[in-house]
């Protein structure tokens, strides 16, 4: 049932706020030990809204839209009041005294907090395994990682333990998740979702969207989330349209690009392209056109991210030094060793393995001497990449590719390779170097039932579009209803 | 061999060049990048914000009022304003700095290439205008505050407490091209921006409360054609007279060093103010590598021209071209010119006093005088003296025409200043106009002579020193109303007998 019904059957007084509330609960109760989705339930709060959502519908105001909607936040959107941990022990006890713009429009849209959700620490990864609070499971399959880095969030959905959920994606980290556990994750626009409130990982790559099990209600909470923020000044000042009103108009000719460069990947799963194929044949059976397209510095982005990425990082991860909050090493046993190895110290014990890598190779690719060959290089290479949807745009409306090139990956199965685990993301980080919005829709499974994600792309903006093309494949393929058996999945 | 060496040259007399890297502090009311207030000298840590302490999650926004500030500044400074220019992150672990960068222009600053003229005037010497190139203005974040317990710096002290009421703040850097030559020069040149700034309304260019801070840069050679010497920073220095006498220290010191074989090193000198001397505080040797790359929070900085041209149609008229206009047609002296434009209200004033119909010299000759002594003496603004500018006019117009005396209006003013008030009306109904009537003036050097025959006598005996007594004597009749040369003219009528 999708958010539309709910909201008709909470008005009508068939269930309530509260009922809806403890029914979620509960099934974190039962599926939580197992798949950990949530780093934090926030129960009592959870029920508390709840009750007021209750309260005034029995005092009859007009309900806001998402009211009574049990929702999960990713851990590294500031929740004031409440840990926000971004799965590091750098800030495990970091309490914002603010909220992030997303969660503030949410709560005011009557949305009801559930708690927050696991990740890769400070959303550095593919697969939830990087969390410094131990790391998620796939619901459809426990001994598969649920993919990351909104890893919690994905599986929380997928494991009915609420309704929807926000992540962020700053190379697939909505959207490879959502493939490997069977939801549907959107990455707006950059500028789409303010960042006020997001802890920052690639400034420029980073954006807030939602998982959900529709692609209409994506398009419910993507209403609540979007629009201008005078608290970013990278947030577009563009009119937000409603985008659920256009989820039927026809999509009979539209052209449908499907990018060469994407399909022709020696590491792409024969099971997730056929599947994939068989999608865009669904598109075509819908009316669309397909295009065989070409973006010929497509599978540069990922060389590219990998520099661009961790130089922001390692400048937004600075601040974390020990001296003002978040995690302090302890004196050493001979007492003071000086400020500097103070914060040397807090920093080699508050941070993982793959974060302190990726400060290195930014702290690298900065560095006099490198930055021309590295940083410089990386965003020529992205107004490339950037040039070449420009173009392709030009012949289509909406491109089409897997949205990861497999399917979930055993637990533990790249430790020890992170250019593996990076590989993982190579279909999706185009889109975040261009600022595209790009949405993951489930499209079948694999031999061991594992969920294949489909990714949609359009151009910026064009979040309409790119929601009714994903709807109407979604409701014309019916994929959910062939799904296999999964004792953890809703 | 060392770049400096070769400044050891023999021949042309020694020469230093001399560069300064001021930091404005903006006067906005709130910060560059967020609304916390920038209020100054109040308790540690309350004008904060997450913002200004680089919380997790939050970002900045540029201040359109800085922008505004920044680009006047540079439009006074006479530099190319950017229509297209961004912000850069300078990165370097400092607890002053909240989030370990700073968030400052590197490659693209909102303007470059400009030039200011400065007067340089010094005892004893013939004053000259100097052309001083500006390299750019860029705007900057300014860092937190450090307070070390038990030392004046961190060396020494037990521990350190950081204070973020200044995190946030929003700077000006401006640095000059390489074109000073002498400490006076240098003094001249901060003098001048902080005068711009003032008459902009920007900065109070408070150098105590550090508003106005100044770096130098500075290296000796010998003579123009030779190549820089070792280039050495200054900081530290807050007045001008101490950047003066800093660059004159460093000066000698650099000279010295080189004629007697010393190596002069690239580094960072901390002016001592109390034994008025320079000492090394860091060695600059391997440059420091701040890994600048552009602030993915904010996007480009826009000027369109149309918002050029709106902030500059709002600049007044700035302190060089009024010293110009007052000595070239107001007929001024330089000295004149440049006391009265030295702070933009006395400026105004005087000029209100001169379209009031006032003779720009002997309104200047008040104002710089009797007026601006008063003003300094009692602290008080120009603007809310209780005597107008008009009513200053209404006093020299007055004197000119001879209704009262120049002793007169020097007698009323203490009283003027004060309470202010019509000098006209004051004069009618206290009788205090000039008697200019020669009928009148004759009949009391009549009596006048009549009560002093004596000195009569010896005047007439050939003691033509006592004119002057008899001046004295009659003003004193007249209560000092008498016209001075109508009472010369007729006293020395009568003398003659």
């Amino acid at each position: 049932m999708g958010i539309a019904e709910w909201r008709e059957q909470l008005r009508r007084g068939e269930v309530s706020a509260r009922e809806l509330t403890d029914r979620h609960l509960a099934r974190i109760a039962a599926v939580d030990p197992t798949v950990h989705a949530f780093l934090e339930v926030t129960s009592e709060r959870a029920r508390a809204d709840a009750d007021r959502i209750d309260a005034a519908r029995a005092a009859g105001e007009p309900l806001p839209p998402l009211a009574g909607i049990p929702l999960a936040i990713k851990d590294n959107l500031c929740t004031k009041g409440i840990r926000t941990t971004c799965s590091s022990r750098m800030l495990e006890n970091f309490v914002p005294p603010y909220e992030s713009t997303v969660t503030e429009r949410l709560w005011r849209a009557g949305a009801v907090l559930l708690g927050k959700t696991n990740l890769d620490e400070f959303a550095m990864g593919s697969s939830t395994e990087t969390s410094a609070f131990g790391a998620s499971r796939n619901p459809w399959n426990p001994d598969r990682v649920p993919g990351g880095s909104s890893g919690g969030s994905a599986a929380a959905v997928a494991a009915g333990e609420c309704i929807g959920s926000l992540g962020s994606d700053t190379g697939g980290s909505i959207r490879q998740p959502a493939s490997f556990c069977g939801v549907v994750g959107l990455k707006p626009t950059y500028g789409r979702v303010s960042r006020w409130g997001l802890v920052a990982f690639a400034s420029s790559l980073d954006q807030v969207g939602p998982f959900s099990s529709s692609v209409a209600d994506a398009a419910e909470l993507l209403q609540v989330i979007a629009g201008e923020d005078p608290r970013d000044a990278t947030c577009l000042r563009a009119p937000v349209p409603d985008f659920s009103a256009d989820l039927e108009s026809p999509i009979k000719g539209l052209r449908v690009g499907l990018i060469r460069e994407c399909f022709d990947q020696e590491g792409l799963d024969p099971e997730v392209k056929a599947s994939v194929l068989a999608a865009a044949a669904q598109l075509e059976a819908l009316g669309c056109e397909l295009v065989d397209v070409s973006c010929p510095r497509f599978n540069d982005g990922i060389a590219t991210y990998y520099v661009i990425a961790p130089s922001e990082a390692s400048a937004n991860l600075a601040r974390y030094d020990g001296v003002k909050y978040g995690y302090r090493a302890p004196a050493t046993e001979a007492g003071s060793d000086g400020l500097a190895a103070m914060t040397a110290r807090s920093r080699a014990e508050g941070f993982g393995e793959e974060v302190q890598r990726r400060i290195l190779i930014g702290t690298y690719a900065l560095s006099a001497g490198y930055v021309d060959a590295y940083y410089r290089k990386a965003q020529q290479v992205r107004t490339l990449i950037r040039r070449d949807f420009d173009r392709a745009f030009e012949s289509v409306d909406v491109l089409l590719t897997p949205t990861s090139p497999t399917t979930a990956f055993p637990s533990g199965a790249h430790a020890g390779d992170p250019l593996a685990m990076y590989l993982a993301d190579l279909l999706t980080i185009p889109a975040n170097l261009a600022g595209l919005p790009a949405i993951s829709v489930p499209c079948g499974f694999d031999a061991q039932g594992l969920p294949i994600g489909l990714q949609l792309i359009t151009g910026v903006l064009e979040e309409p579009k790119l929601l009714r093309v994903a709807h109407q494949y979604e409701r014309a393929a019916a994929v959910m209803a062939t799904r296999p058996e999964a004792a953890l999945v809703a | 061999m060392a770049e400096g060496n070769r400044a050891e040259g023999k021949g042309a007399a020694w020469e230093a060049v001399i560069g300064l890297e001021t930091h404005v502090q903006l006067g906005t009311a709130s910060k560059i990048f967020t609304a916390a207030s920038t209020s100054f000298g109040d308790d540690p840590n309350t004008h904060i914000d997450p913002v200004v302490c680089g919380l997790p999650g939050t970002l900045p926004v540029l201040n359109q009022k800085v922008l505004e500030y920044a680009v006047k500044a540079s439009l006074a400074l006479n530099l190319q304003v950017a229509e297209h220019s961004k912000f850069d992150r300078k990165q370097y672990f400092y607890p002053d700095l909240p989030k370990n960068y700073q968030i400052s222009q590197y490659d693209q600053p909102i303007a470059e290439d400009g030039w200011i003229e400065v007067e340089v005037a010094e005892k004893g010497k013939e004053t000259y205008l100097k052309k001083v190139g500006i390299e750019r203005l860029h705007m900057e974040e300014d860092a937190g505050k450090l307070v070390h317990a038990g030392s004046d710096r961190l060396a020494g002290s037990t521990h350190s407490l950081v204070d973020y009421n200044r995190a946030g703040v929003a700077l000006a850097e401006i640095v000059s091209k390489p074109d000073l030559r002498t400490g006076r020069e240098a003094a001249e040149y901060a003098s001048e921006i902080r005068r711009i700034m003032r008459y902009l309304g920007v900065s109070d260019g408070n150098m105590q409360e550090g508003s106005l801070r100044c770096d130098v840069n500075i290296s000796v050679r010998r003579g123009p054609d030779a190549p820089f010497g070792v280039k050495v920073e200054i900081k530290n220095m807050n007045s001008f007279s101490a950047i003066q006498k800093a660059i004159d220290f460093e000066i000698a010191r650099q000279i010295k060093a080189y004629e007697s074989g010393e190596p002069v090193v690239q580094e960072t000198r901390l002016w001592d103010e109390g034994k008025q001397l320079t000492k090394s505080m860091r060695s600059k040797e391997g440059a420091s590598d701040y890994r600048y790359f552009p602030d993915p929070d904010l996007g480009p900085i826009e000027v369109s021209p149309e918002q050029r041209q709106s902030w500059l149609a709002e600049l007044p008229e700035l302190p060089a071209a009024k010293r110009h206009r007052y000595a070239e047609s107001l007929g001024l002296s330089i000295y004149d010119a440049r006391v009265l434009t030295d702070e933009r209200p006395m400026a105004e004033y005087f000029e209100a006093a001169v379209a009031a119909g006032g003779d720009p010299k002997a309104v200047a000759n008040w104002v710089t005088g009797d007026i601006a002594a008063h003003v300094n003496a009692n602290r008080l603004s120009i603007s809310e003296l209780p005597l107008g500018p008009a009513q200053l006019a209404e006093m020299v117009q007055l004197i000119e025409a001879g209704t009262i005396s120049g002793k007169i209006a020097k007698d009323l003013l203490p009283e003027l200043l004060e309470k202010g008030g019509s000098v006209a009306a004051i004069v009618e109904s206290r009788g205090l106009g000039m008697i200019s009537d020669p009928a009148a003036i004759a009949a009391i050097v009549a009596e006048l002579l009549a009560a002093h025959p004596e000195e009569v006598e010896a005047f007439r005996g050939g003691k033509n020193k006592l004119q002057g007594f008899f001046v004295g004597q009659l003003m004193k009749r007249t209560g000092g109303r008498a016209d001075p040369k109508l009472a010369n003219r007729i006293l020395s009528e009568q003398l003659k007998g």
